[in-house]
């Protein structure tokens, strides 16, 4: 697939929360206001990126050489565990202001599943390192869109009148699946028309 | 007994906890997916809190979560292999939301918040009310897609097909999709809060 096609498949047709589950934990537990909406689709951008990047090359300059797939699910989600360490020691080293904004939602990302799962579905479509990368990223910023608008949601909601039972979770599930439901207007075929197939 | 039973409705994970939401929804398709990712789910609750409460005087606290992610995987590891041999099917169908196990907040939160303070005993015992809570949950959802989006119950891929009829041949597809999923766990979610309510009374 084209560099753009796997952009527009990530970020829209194969949208990581709306389309395949990915990442739902966070979609409903941080989207509550936009601002901490932001910092945690940052934040997942930043590791996903990074994170397909080296378990690509873990993948190949390890795991297959060594005949050791088997290890794979263990050393990937080691290798984000302390990516996501790592990442937390060198933003609040060399800059506090982004720490402050994002320090809280990194711990939380290592349990993100949408991490391993973009990392889990680049290694399966035997993607190379750059498409790999692009994936992360395009992954991470249709996160980060999906969360944007269900916080911009959420937050009307918190002034509409509902239903005891459906307050908070419930409704805000309903919310993202009428998204859901809109955004399968990006579907295979609009992809195709758009780039070729 | 009490706590056998916490799992079903005042502590259900899916419901109530709103823990392991991921699985619960991609896998909820069919009926017959939803019994194979809660078994595998409960396999792997059960030995992942059995060890855990094991070392809990030997894993060091500050290395805890890391430590308790390595036991995780690595019976994530053998229920995915042992699958792959067994029941291939299921294993394809359910595909990488098998390794995703790892990362399914139920096991790491119950780890967390029950295995490194309580005996083998007691952690089993809350191993088994959250895997029987959360297969009550998966079923739920996967029941209700799979009557509404294919008109049909499966219970065991070749043979245990029940067709409702009438839904079978105009099932409302929405219900298949992401969209569906979700529209469905909210409305499950508010029932399961009135059902709360009122058996508490």
């Amino acid at each position: 697939m084209t560099y753009i096609g796997i952009i527009i498949t990530y970020v829209f047709v194969s949208n990581l929360v709306l389309s395949q589950f990915l990442g739902l934990c966070p979609f409903i537990g941080v989207s509550k206001n936009t601002e901490s909406a932001m910092g945690m689709g940052f934040a997942v951008t930043f590791v996903m990126s990074l994170a397909t990047l080296i378990t690509w090359a873990l993948q190949h300059f390890i795991l297959v050489p060594l005949n050791i797939v088997f290890l794979q699910t263990v050393t990937f989600i080691l290798v984000i565990a302390s990516l996501v360490q790592l990442v937390e020691m060198v933003v609040r080293k060399y800059s506090p202001p982004l720490y402050q904004a994002l320090g809280i939602y990194l711990p939380l990302i290592t349990t993100n599943c949408g991490v391993l799962g973009i990392a889990l579905i680049s290694v399966n479509k035997s993607y190379g390192p750059m498409e790999s990368f692009l994936a992360g990223l395009s992954a991470g910023i249709g996160f980060l869109i999906a969360l944007l608008f269900m916080s911009g949601i959420r937050e009307r909601l918190d002034t509409e009148k509902v239903p005891k039972h459906l307050k908070g979770a419930p409704i805000a599930f309903i919310s993202g699946g009428l998204m859901a439901l809109a955004f399968m207007a990006f579907d295979r075929a609009l992809l195709t028309n758009l780039i070729g197939g | 007994m009490k706590n056998l039973f916490k799992g079903l409705l005042r502590e259900n994970p899916i419901f109530v906890l709103a823990l392991g939401l991921c699985p619960a929804l991609a896998v909820s398709t069919t009926v017959n997916n939803a019994l194979g990712m809660s078994a595998a789910t409960i396999v792997v609750l059960i030995g992942s809190n059995l060890v855990i409460s094991l070392l809990r005087k030997q894993i060091p606290d500050d290395i805890h979560i890391p430590a308790y992610i390595v036991i995780i995987a690595a019976f994530v590891t053998l229920v995915d292999m042992a699958m792959q041999a067994y029941f291939p099917a299921l294993s394809k169908s359910l595909g990488i939301f098998i390794p995703l196990i790892v990362v399914n907040c139920i096991i790491l939160g119950r780890a967390e918040a029950f295995a490194r303070k309580n005996t083998v005993g007691a952690s089993v015992i809350d191993a088994i009310a959250m895997g029987v809570g959360f297969t009550v949950g998966l079923t739920a959802i996967a029941l209700v897609r799979e009557v509404f989006g294919a008109g049909t119950i499966t219970i065991f891929p070749d043979g245990g097909v029940i067709r409702i009829p009438g839904l079978v041949d105009k099932p409302a597809l929405v219900f298949a999709f992401p969209a569906g999923a979700l529209i469905v766990m909210g409305f499950l979610q508010a029932f399961f809060r009135w059902l709360g309510e009122v058996t508490n009374k």
